[in-house]
C-alpha cells in the first residue's frame, strides 16, 4: 500500500493506482476528457493527451496528468490549486478555441462531455481567436463524421484498433491539423470500417454521431398507404429507461410496447421472437454440421460461428475472406424478422410487400448498414426499411410528447410478438450460445435439460471457453465479444483449430448488444452495462417459456409456413451467404 | 604526404568527390600516386568554406577548393612546396591568409573528442579506425568482463546526454542494466531534427565505427545483444557510411557472435525515420521504430523499463555515444577534467547566423558564449553589432549581451532561460527582429508538433497567431500578457519535451527584448526594420534629385513625381504611394543618392 | 580478412596499421615529435632540396624516429640552400645550411639522436616560419 495525500486528505492506495483513481477513492472527482475506461472489459484509452486532468504534485517541475501518473510513496497532490485551475481552464479554452460554437444544433448537446466540462469550469468566453479546423463531412449508413468537432481524444481510434482491431481510424496529420481520420482520407465506408459504431458510443463530443432516421420513420407512419410494423431488439428494453431518467437495469418492455403503439406503429412486434427463430435455424445448422463431421465428412466446416452480429459479419467478410464458410448462414434476428414480415406476415395481413414498412429498434448502429445488404431485399424492396437505435427511439418518443415513465405496460402484438427467455438473452454476450445450447441439447439428446442456466456462458470475460456434455459428446464452445478477441479465435481457426472448437459466439460490442453503439451513452461507466446484463437475465428468468423450440408461435410458423428448420423455404428466406469484401489499396504503377 | 579531402554531405554537394578523382589523376600523371595518399574523410566542421582540402604533414588548410584547383595544388604545393595562397583561409579581422589549421581562430579553442576522427580518417576504412585505437575500448571492456565497473567509469566521467536532455549517461545505463528481460535493446538516436544542427550526421559520416563500438560497449553493459540505429532517411550518406562500417565490423568479427572471444554476441540494425522532429523524443522514436505513429507517451514507464517491443531499452544520442570509447581509453579522470562542475567534456555546436565563421565546432564545457562567437566565430559579420544568440534549437531561448560571459553548460543555459538542446547556436545581429525570429521558431514547433496533447497542438498554434498579429501591427498589450500566460501554461501542461520547451523562445525574448515587443504593439514600429507591415519606404524630397529611377525600378508602379523641386535641384522629387507599396525595397536598392530610407 | 579473435589480436593489428596514419597522427600534435622543415623555394629545389627531403623522410622512418617533415617556401637563406629547420620537442628550432644527404644523415645521427651540435647552424634571423 502507498501513502498519498490528495488535497490534504491522507489515504492509502494499492501500488500502481493512478492519481485519478486514488482521488476518486478519496471522493475527489478530477475532471477528464480523453481518459476513458471500460472497467473489467479490457478497454482503456489513456493517451494523456487532453491535459484536462492536470494536477500539482509537490516537488514536481510541471503539472502531472492524473490519469496517467501513478502515485508514489509520500506523494502530495493538489487537484484544485490556483495553478491547476488556471492551467485546466486554459486547456479547455484552447480546446474550445478549435471547436465549432454550435452547441444548440449539435446532436450531443446535453450529452456532451466537453460541454459539461466547460459548464463545470465556468468558461464564459474564449480568449483565443484563431484558425479553426475544417474537414469534409463523411458518413456511412451508420456513422456520421463531423471532424470539425474532433477534440483528438483518440477514444474512437483506441476502440477501433485495440478493442475491435478493425483498423479503420487512426490519427492523421500532425500539429494543429491532427485529427482522427481514415487511411488515405478515404470515405469511412470505403475502409475496413465494420460500422460497429463503437467510435460513436465513446466520442465525448459531436464529432462522431449516428445517422439519424427518425424523420424517415415519422414520414412512414404519417403515410396512410403504409402499414408500419416495428420490431424491438432484446437489449433495447433494458436500456431505454435510462433516457427517461430511470435507473440502469430497469426493464421497460411493456412501457416500450405501449410507447411504440402511441407513436402510431400499426403493429408492435418483438425481435426476441425472431431470435427464437434464429435459434431454430442456427441450432439445426450446427447439429447438421456436427452429425456430418461425426460421420467422417472432412468437408464440414467447424467450428461454426454465430452470425447475428452484423459488425462481426462485416468484420470477417473484410478480414477473413478465406473463412467465409465457417459462420452460420442464418440471418440475424433483425433480418429474419424482416423476411418473415414481408413474406409471411404481409400475405397473412393482405398487405402488398411494397406497402409494408418494417422498422427495427436496435441497440446497434451496424444494423443500419445491414438492412441495406442487397441480398436482404426483393426487387429492391428491403426486408427491413429503417433501423432506429435505442437513443433515436427515446428522442422520437420525446418529440411526440410521450413520457415513457408514465406509460402503462402493454403486450406485443401477435403472431410475431411472443418470445421465450432464450430470445431475451440474445442481448448479452454468451446469450446466443446459451439459447442455442438449450435447444440444441434437447433436440440432439432427445431429453430435457438437467439445468436451464449455463453459467459458463455468462459474464464479462472477453473470451470464455467451455466444454458442454452433450450426452457423452463433449461440445467445445467459445464466446467472445470485442472483435480483437474474435480475431484471436479466427486466427486459431485459420491455424487449424487446435482447441477443437465446435461452436463459437461472437458479438462486437462490450458485453454484447447491451453495450451496443445505439444504446444510451454510458460515458465509460461499465457498471451501466453490468446492470443491463443483470436485467437481461432477470427478464429471462421471469419468462414462462425459456427455450426457443418451445415457443408456440415458432412451432406454429414451422407448421404453417416454413415446414422445418433449414428446410427449403427457410433457406430461401432465413439464410444468406457471404462475400469477400476485403478492401484493397491500389497503387498507381 | 597525405591529402585529406572532406567527404561530408556539405563538401560533397560542392564537388568534393570530383576533387578526390582529380587529385588522384593529377598525382598519377606526376608519378606521385605512391608518395601521396589521397583520403576521403568526414567533416572538418568548417563547412561554410568547403570543400576543404588539408595537406599533411604541414596542416595546410585549403578552403573553397574546386576541381580546377587540384592541378595547381599538386604542381605548386606538392611538387614545389609552395602553398597556394589564394586558397588559404582569409582571417576576417586580420585580412591575412592563415596557412595552417592550427593557427586558425576557428580551431584554436576547440577540443575535438566526439569529432576526433572526423576529417582525420577515412570513415569507410575500418583499418584507419583501428589504427587510432578503434575497438580497443570494446576489447578492454569485454576482456575485463565487468559491466558494473564499466558503467561506473561512465558515471564517474560525468558524461550527460548530448541530445538535449542532459541525463547522466552512466545512470541511464545502470537503470537499464538492472531491468531483467529475455531481450534488451540499445538504441542510437540518430534522428537529428533541430534545424541547422548536423553534428550527429557529421559523426556518422566521419566516424561511424565509434558509434558501433560505443553501442557494443553499451549493449554489453546493459545486457543487450541487439542494437538499433534510428536514423533519418534524409541522411543517405550517413546511412551508407554506417552500413559500410557495420559490414566491415561484422567482417572483422567486431559485431556478431562471440566478439573478440568474449562470448558476447552483439549486432546492429538500422531503422529509418521519416524526419519528424518529435521522433527525437525517445518514446516517440520507439513508437516509430515499432511501426506506430511517431508520438510520445508519458514516462513512466521509461524505455529502460518498457521500450522497444515492450523490452527494456536504452536510447542514447549519437554524440553521446561518440564520447564513450575515448572515455574508456583515456580514463574517466581525463574526461572529467574537462568542463565545468556538473557538465563534463565537450559539446559540439552548429554555429550559424550572423558570424564570420559558421560551421561545426566542438568546445569544452564552460567556454563562454563570447569566446565562441567572437573568437571561434570570428565576430559578427560586416562589423555589425551583436544582438542575441539562440541556443538549444527551436525550443531554446535567446540570450543577450549580458549572458556573453556565462560559461556554457547544461545548468547555466537553463538558468539563463535557454537550454543546451542538441547544440544549435544561431547568432543574430542588430538587423534581426526578435518578434519575427520568435515567430519563426514557433513556425517550426507548430509544424513539428505531433498534435497529441492540447497545449502543444492548439496552444502553440495560438502563440504563433498572436506573434503573427503583433508582427502585422495589430497586437495589443493584452496580447503580450496573453503570450506570457499561455506560454507558462503550455510549459506546465504539455506532454513531452517538445511541447514543454516550445514556448522558450517566446518567454526569453519577452524577458530580454520587452521594449521591442512594446515598439511593435504600441508604436507600431519594428526597430529592426524587418516586419514589412510596420515599415515604410520614404523618399526625402530634399535629397531626391528627381531622376525617376525609383519609379522605373518599382514593380508595382507606385512611385510618382511630386511638384516640389528642392532648392538646388532641377527636377521635382518623387513620392511613394504607401497604400500600394509592397515593400520590396527595389527603390531603395537602386537609389544612388541615398534619398530613400526605411521609417 | 580473418576475424579478430581476441584483444591481443586487435592490439597487434593496431600496431601494424598505425604506420598508415602515423603521418597524420604526428602532424596532429607536432609539438611532441621532431619537426623538420625543408626550404623548397626555387633556389632550394635547384640545389637539391627535394632529394634531401626524400632522404630525411626515408631515413627517419628507417630509424623509427617520430618526425614530421614538411616543406616550406623560401626561408630567406638563398645563399646557403638547401636549408632545413629542425625543432626537437621542447627546444628552440635550429636552422642548418648547405644540407645535402650526407649532412642530413649527420644531423639525424648527431643532433636529433644524440643531441650533439653539428656544424652549419645558421644564425636565426626570423621569428618563425610557416
Amino acid at each position: 500500500m502507498i501513502n498519498v495525500t490528495i488535497d490534504k486528505k491522507a489515504l492509502q492506495v494499492p501500488e500502481g493506482t493512478t492519481i485519478l483513481k486514488a482521488a476518486r477513492m478519496a471522493g475527489i472527482d478530477i475532471p477528464t476528457l480523453c481518459y476513458f475506461e471500460l472497467n473489467g472489459m479490457n478497454f482503456e484509452n489513456k493517451p494523456g493527451g487532453c491535459r484536462v486532468c492536470m494536477v500539482e504534485v509537490k516537488g514536481r517541475r510541471n503539472l502531472a496528468p492524473a490519469c496517467a501518473t501513478d502515485v508514489t510513496e509520500g506523494m502530495e497532490v493538489f487537484t484544485s490549486s490556483p495553478r491547476v485551475l488556471k492551467a485546466r481552464k486554459t486547456v479547455i479554452e484552447l480546446i474550445l478555441s478549435d471547436h465549432p460554437n454550435d452547441c444548440l444544433q449539435c446532436e450531443k448537446s446535453g450529452d456532451c462531455e466537453l460541454q459539461a466540462l466547460a459548464t463545470r469550469m465556468g468558461i464564459r468566453r474564449i480568449p483565443f481567436n484563431g484558425e479553426q479546423s475544417t474537414y469534409k463531412i463523411d458518413s456511412t449508413l451508420s456513422v456520421y463524421r463531423d471532424m470539425d468537432k474532433c477534440v483528438y481524444c483518440r477514444r474512437c481510434e483506441t476502440m477501433c484498433n485495440k478493442f475491435q482491431s478493425a483498423g479503420a481510424l487512426s490519427g492523421v496529420n500532425r500539429g494543429f491539423p491532427s485529427v482522427v481520420g481514415t487511411s488515405f482520407s478515404k470515405p469511412l465506408g470505403d475502409t475496413s470500417c465494420i460500422n460497429c459504431g463503437q467510435c460513436v458510443q465513446v466520442c465525448p463530443v459531436g464529432a462522431l454521431t449516428l445517422v439519424d432516421n427518425i424523420q424517415d420513420v415519422l414520414n412512414a407512419i404519417a403515410d396512410p398507404k403504409k402499414t408500419v410494423v416495428v420490431q424491438t431488439a432484446p437489449a433495447v428494453r433494458v436500456a431505454l429507461g435510462e433516457e427517461f431518467g430511470m435507473k440502469p437495469g430497469e426493464i421497460v418492455t411493456g412501457k416500450m410496447a405501449a410507447g411504440l403503439r402511441r407513436l402510431g406503429f400499426d403493429k408492435v412486434f418483438d425481435t426476441d421472437w425472431s431470435a427464437d427463430l434464429t435459434i431454430m435455424e442456427e441450432g439445426t445448422e450446427l447439429l447438421g454440421r456436427l452429425t456430418k463431421a461425426l460421420a467422417g465428412d472432412k468437408n464440414v466446416k467447424l467450428p461454426m460461428f454465430t452470425s447475428c452480429c452484423p459488425a462481426w459479419v462485416s468484420f470477417y467478410e473484410k478480414n477473413f475472406p478465406d473463412l467465409l464458410e465457417y459462420p452460420s448462414t442464418a440471418k440475424s434476428p433483425q433480418a429474419m424478422f424482416g423476411a418473415v414480415a414481408k413474406n409471411f406476415l404481409a400475405t397473412k395481413m393482405g398487405v402488398k410487400r411494397e406497402d409494408m414498412v418494417v422498422v427495427s429498434i436496435m441497440p446497434c448502429l451496424a444494423k443500419k448498414s445491414e438492412l441495406a445488404r442487397e441480398e436482404f431485399a426483393v426487387n429492391g424492396n428491403r426486408d427491413v426499411d429503417f433501423s432506429l437505435t435505442t437513443r433515436e427511439l427515446a428522442h422520437m418518443l420525446k418529440q411526440c410528447n410521450i413520457d415513457l415513465t408514465q406509460l402503462p405496460e402493454e403486450d406485443f402484438d401477435n403472431p410475431l410478438g411472443q418470445s421465450t427467455g432464450a430470445g431475451v438473452i440474445f442481448g448479452a454476450t454468451g446469450g446466443v450460445m446459451e439459447a442455442a445450447l438449450r435447444t440444441a441439447y434437447e433436440v440432439h439428446c432427445k431429453k430435457p435439460l438437467p439445468r436451464i442456466d449455463f453459467e459458463e456462458t455468462r459474464g464479462l470475460e472477453g473470451i470464455k471457453e467451455a466444454t458442454i456434455d452433450f450426452d457423452g459428446f463433449p461440445l467445445k464452445i467459445a464466446i467472445a465479444y470485442s472483435l480483437s478477441n474474435a480475431r484471436k479465435l479466427m486466427e486459431e481457426v485459420r491455424a487449424g483449430n487446435p482447441n477443437g472448437y465446435h461452436f463459437i459466439e461472437v458479438m462486437a460490442c462490450p458485453g454484447g448488444c447491451i453495450g451496443g453503439a445505439g444504446q444510451p451513452y454510458h460515458h465509460g461507466d461499465s457498471d451501466i452495462i453490468r446492470k443491463r446484463m443483470e436485467a437481461t437475465y432477470r427478464e429471462d428468468a421471469g419468462k414462462p417459456i425459456r427455450k426457443s423450440h418451445e415457443n408456440p408461435d415458432i412451432i406454429a410458423i414451422y407448421k404453417e409456413y416454413y415446414g422445418e428448420p433449414c428446410g427449403h423455404l427457410s433457406h430461401e428466406q432465413l439464410h444468406t451467404h457471404y462475400f469477400n469484401r476485403q478492401s484493397t489499396v491500389e497503387f498507381e504503377k | 604526404m597525405h591529402l585529406l579531402i572532406c567527404g561530408g554531405t556539405g563538401c560533397t554537394a560542392s564537388q568534393s568527390l570530383e576533387i578526390v578523382d582529380k587529385f588522384k589523376a593529377e598525382l598519377k600523371a606526376n608519378n606521385l600516386e605512391d608518395e601521396v595518399q589521397v583520403v576521403k574523410t568526414g567533416c572538418f566542421g568548417f563547412c561554410e568554406k568547403g570543400p576543404i582540402v588539408k595537406v599533411i604533414p604541414d596542416n595546410t588548410f585549403y578552403t573553397e577548393v574546386t576541381p580546377a584547383d587540384t592541378a595547381e595544388i599538386v604542381k605548386e604545393h606538392i611538387i614545389k612546396g609552395r602553398k597556394v595562397n589564394r586558397l588559404l583561409y582569409l582571417d576576417p579581422k586580420e585580412k591575412e591568409h592563415v596557412s595552417d589549421s592550427k593557427h586558425m581562430n576557428f580551431y584554436k579553442k576547440q577540443i575535438r573528442i566526439a569529432l576526433r576522427n572526423c576529417g582525420f580518417i577515412n570513415p569507410e576504412n575500418i583499418e584507419e579506425y583501428i589504427a587510432r585505437d578503434g575497438y580497443a575500448a570494446l576489447g578492454d571492456v569485454l576482456a575485463n568482463n565487468n559491466p558494473t565497473a564499466t558503467i561506473d567509469i561512465i558515471k564517474k566521467s560525468g558524461l550527460r546526454g548530448r541530445g538535449g536532455g542532459g541525463f547522466p549517461t552512466g545512470m541511464k545505463w545502470e537503470i537499464a542494466s538492472k531491468n531483467h528481460a529475455d531481450q534488451k535493446y540499445i538504441i542510437c538516436n540518430a534522428d537529428e531534427g533541430d534545424p541547422g544542427a548536423f553534428m550527429d550526421r557529421s559523426i556518422l559520416e566521419g566516424d561511424p565505427h565509434s558509434i558501433i563500438e560505443a553501442m557494443a560497449i553499451g549493449g554489453f553493459c546493459i545486457g543487450a545483444t541487439k542494437g538499433l540505429v534510428y536514423i533519418r532517411a534524409e541522411y543517405p550518406l550517413a546511412i551508407h557510411r554506417l552500413q559500410v562500417a557495420i559490414d566491415q565490423a561484422r567482417e572483422y568479427g567486431l559485431l556478431g557472435k562471440d566478439i573478440l572471444g568474449s562470448g558476447f554476441d552483439f549486432d546492429i540494425d538500422l531503422r529509418y525515420g521519416a524526419g519528424a522532429f518529435v521522433c527525437g523524443e525517445e518514446t516517440a522514436l520507439i513508437h516509430s521504430m515499432e511501426g506506430q505513429r511517431g508520438e510520445p507517451t508519458f514516462k513512466p514507464p521509461f524505455p529502460a523499463q518498457e521500450g522497444y517491443m515492450k523490452k527494456p531499452s536504452n536510447v542514447n544520442n549519437v554524440e553521446t555515444l561518440a564520447n564513450i570509447p575515448v572515455i574508456i581509453n583515456k580514463g574517466w579522470e581525463w574526461f572529467a577534467s574537462i568542463g565545468t562542475e556538473k557538465s563534463k567534456g565537450t559539446k559540439v555546436f552548429a554555429l550559424a547566423g550572423q558570424v564570420n565563421n559558421v560551421g561545426l565546432i566542438e568546445v569544452p564545457m564552460g567556454i563562454t558564449l563570447r569566446e565562441v562567437i567572437f573568437e571561434i566565430g570570428g565576430g559578427i559579420k560586416d562589423g555589425r553589432k551583436f544582438k542575441a544568440v539562440q541556443t538549444g534549437g527551436p525550443s531554446g531561448g535567446c540570450l543577450t549581451e549580458k549572458h556573453l560571459d556565462t560559461p556554457i553548460d547544461y545548468d547555466n543555459l537553463i538558468a539563463a532561460g535557454s537550454m543546451m538542446g542538441s547544440g544549435g547556436m544561431v547568432v543574430m545581429d542588430e538587423t534581426s527582429c526578435m518578434v519575427s525570429i520568435t515567430k519563426f521558431y514557433l513556425d517550426f514547433t507548430v509544424e513539428e508538433s505531433c498534435g497529441k496533447c492540447t497545449p502543444c497542438r492548439v496552444g502553440n498554434k495560438r502563440l504563433h497567431e498572436l506573434l503573427d498579429k503583433i508582427t502585422q501591427g495589430n497586437g495589443t498589450m493584452e496580447d503580450l500578457e496573453m503570450l506570457r500566460e499561455l506560454s507558462h501554461v503550455i510549459k506546465d501542461t504539455a506532454l513531452c519535451g517538445l511541447g514543454q520547451t516550445s514556448p522558450n523562445p517566446v518567454l526569453s525574448t519577452i524577458d530580454n527584448f520587452w521594449d521591442e515587443y512594446v515598439a511593435h504593439v504600441v508604436d507600431k514600429k519594428c526597430p529592426a526594420g524587418q516586419c514589412k507591415k510596420l515599415m515604410q519606404y520614404v523618399i526625402d524630397p530634399e535629397l531626391c534629385i528627381g531622376c525617376g529611377k525609383c519609379a522605373k525600378d518599382c514593380p508595382v508602379s507606385t512611385i510618382k513625381r511630386t511638384d516640389y523641386i528642392a532648392p538646388g535641384h532641377k527636377l521635382a522629387s518623387m513620392e511613394i504611394d504607401q497604400s500600394k507599396c509592397i515593400k520590396c525595397g527595389a527603390c531603395q536598392a537602386g537609389c544612388k543618392f541615398n534619398a530613400i530610407s526605411v521609417k | 580478412m580473418n576475424k579478430i579473435k581476441n584483444l591481443s589480436d586487435l592490439r597487434k593489428i593496431k600496431d601494424d596499421l598505425q604506420n598508415k596514419i602515423k603521418l597524420r597522427e604526428n602532424s596532429n600534435s607536432p609539438e611532441s615529435v621532431v619537426q623538420i622543415k625543408v626550404g623548397m623555394a626555387t633556389s632550394g629545389i635547384a640545389s637539391g632540396a627535394k632529394e634531401v627531403m626524400s632522404f630525411l623522410i626515408d631515413e627517419l622512418d628507417r630509424r623509427k624516429i617520430d618526425a614530421v617533415v614538411t616543406q616550406v617556401g623560401d626561408m630567406g637563406y638563398c645563399y646557403a640552400e638547401p636549408t632545413i629547420e629542425v625543432k626537437k620537442p621542447g627546444q628552440d628550432p635550429l636552422v642548418f645550411g648547405y644540407v645535402n644527404t650526407e649532412k642530413a644523415k649527420e644531423i639525424i645521427e648527431k643532433y636529433i639522436i644524440n643531441g650533439e651540435l653539428v656544424e652549419g647552424i645558421l644564425p636565426a634571423n626570423y621569428q618563425s616560419i610557416d
